[in-house]
């Protein structure tokens, strides 16, 4: 059964509509990648998942149940946490205190500091480091762990490769692939289409606010997946 | 020489009574930025509500003791239905809406205490003193004041540092959106942030009508003192705002031995000072 999935999802800023009808499944235990050029509405897909845009109650179902429309701590709580894009850590707090705040809702689980810790030993040497005087790959780490004390089902990660060395990127992705092996579904936004294609095993495209292309990783064409990310 | 050690200290005692007025303003300040301009009166208010409180029950401990739990609920429930909605981008609504309350606040004192000014009976703490040397003593009451704000500034700064809520606090000050991605329901953190807050207010209008006589329109005199402490200090920074109102009243202090008329203004020209030497205050929070 779908773990997360979008019927018809409308989303708008203000007056002008950004989502197109979007048709959206994820299964438990796997990876799905969305991609799309810059403003084809990836992010407000993620955002409206996690409750920061308005949506109708049937529109988004999580679980079994229709989450639209809840507020974004309730939306955590049911076990959906966002890796948000540009990270997003709270620069004043150390490196630990970013995680222990991702441990607010305490939801039960096998994601706690030490988890973490083991997850990204850099970490670890970093934990009473100001999140703000972190290297960009650390805070990116910081992130994806903070995402990870809340225990999730599903894990959403806006962007992890944005403005990150490609060995610091392949390290990321690494960690991110043993997560969900150890059972975390986890959508993800990719600007890198090759990489999001060996990471992912279902992959949609997005233009324009709409879904142009989705379908088995493995069995999409670069041709196919060029097509309906550039509308040509 | 002893002359100008007991300027000192009255001073760092006087500042004591200013930090207190200001920690509540700095609290507000460093968790959601916002400029309370009602703060003075709130102050006013609850030192007016010690003295009814003080009347009834004959102590103004015992007064002090049952306003702390209204002045936090009173507190949170001020920041859940009013100020909440006051807070984002443009600071001229919570700024609006503060001034009106202080109009309010100052208008509804009047009506129920009339215009003359009162003080909280103390039992005699207010002139006890000891005396150090010839002509050089410390008021007790002065002393106990300096005692609380050290104590709440402490307290204040353990609580920031220290404690979930405090995390809470500095986490929501950071990134408010990224904060509820994590759960937290930013209207109930800024409530328990005003309901503290609130508990210093009441601590410094109890022990401010202790010290003094109280009327119902000194509201903004006090603010001016508890915003310039702040300022001086660095905004978010419980310490900073310590040592400002500290040496707010040390220069005060200095003015009022110069000429009893200069006290005021002098405090006023060192705030100027720091303005324009060190905008951001001695000790701005690590951004």
């Amino acid at each position: 059964m779908d773990l997360l999935s979008t019927r018809k999802l409308d989303a708008y800023y203000g007056d002008s509509q950004v989502l197109f009808g979007v048709d959206f499944e994820i299964e438990r235990g796997e990876i799905a990648a969305l991609v799309g050029a810059n403003g084809a509405g990836k992010s407000t897909l993620l955002k409206t998942v996690c409750g920061l845009l308005r949506a109708p109650r049937e529109a988004v179902r999580f679980a079994g149940e229709p989450i639209g429309g809840l507020a974004p701590g309730r939306i955590v709580r049911r076990g959906i946490a966002l890796v948000p894009e540009g990270r997003r850590l709270f620069p004043s707090l150390s490196a630990e205190e970013n995680l222990m705040m991702g441990g607010y809702v305490k939801r039960a689980g096998p994601w706690k500091l030490d988890s973490v810790y083991r997850l990204f030993p850099r970490l670890q040497q970093r934990r009473a480091h100001p999140a703000a005087s972190l290297s960009g790959g650390e805070q990116q780490m910081v992130a994806i762990g903070r995402a990870l004390m809340s225990n999730p089902q599903l894990l959403i990660c806006d962007e992890l490769s944005l403005g990150l060395a490609p060995v610091v990127v392949k390290e990321i992705y690494q960690a991110l692939e043993q997560v969900c092996r150890d059972g975390v579904t986890a959508v993800i936004v990719e600007q890198d289409v090759a990489v999001a294609q060996r990471v992912s095993r279902r992959l949609y495209c997005m233009q324009e606010g709409r879904i142009t292309l989705h379908g088995l990783s493995s069995e999409l064409t670069r041709e196919r997946i060029s097509r309906a990310y550039f509308g040509v | 020489m002893l002359s100008f050690l007991d300027t000192l200290v009255q001073g760092v005692l006087l500042g004591g009574l200013y930090a207190l007025f200001a920690l509540g303003q700095s609290l507000l300040f460093g968790v959601m930025r916002l400029t309370n301009t009602a703060h003075g009166d709130f102050i006013i208010l609850s030192a007016f509500v010690a003295w009814s409180l003080a009347v009834v029950t004959g102590s103004p401990w015992l007064a002090l003791i049952v306003l702390l739990p209204l002045a936090f609920a009173g507190g949170y429930l001020l920041q859940r239905l009013v100020l909440n909605g006051t807070i984002g981008k443009d600071p001229m609504r919570s700024l609006v809406v503060t001034f009106g309350l202080a109009i309010v606040i100052q208008n509804v004192l009047q009506q129920i205490y009339t215009a003359d000014p009162r003080s909280i009976d103390s039992g005699g703490l207010n002139t006890a003193t000891f005396q150090l040397a010839e002509g050089f003593s410390i008021g007790a009451l002065p002393l106990l004041i300096f005692a609380a704000a050290l104590a709440l500034t402490v307290g204040l700064q353990l609580l920031f540092d220290r404690t979930d809520l405090g995390r809470a606090f500095r986490a929501v000050s950071d990134d408010r959106e990224a904060a509820e991605l994590m759960g937290l329901d930013h209207r109930h953190v800024y409530a328990l942030a005003t309901g503290i807050a609130f508990l210093v207010v009441a601590f410094a209008g109890t022990l401010h009508g202790m010290k003094t006589t109280v009327s119902a329109t000194d509201g903004p005199s006090l603010l001016l003192y508890a915003f310039e402490a702040v300022i001086i200090g660095g905004m978010g920074s419980f310490y900073g705002t310590l040592v400002g109102g500290m040496l707010l009243g040390v220069t005060q202090d200095i003015g009022f031995r110069i000429d009893p008329g200069w006290g005021i203004w002098t405090g006023h020209v060192v705030f100027l000072g720091a303005l324009l030497l060190r905008p951001s205050g001695l000790f701005p929070r690590t951004r």
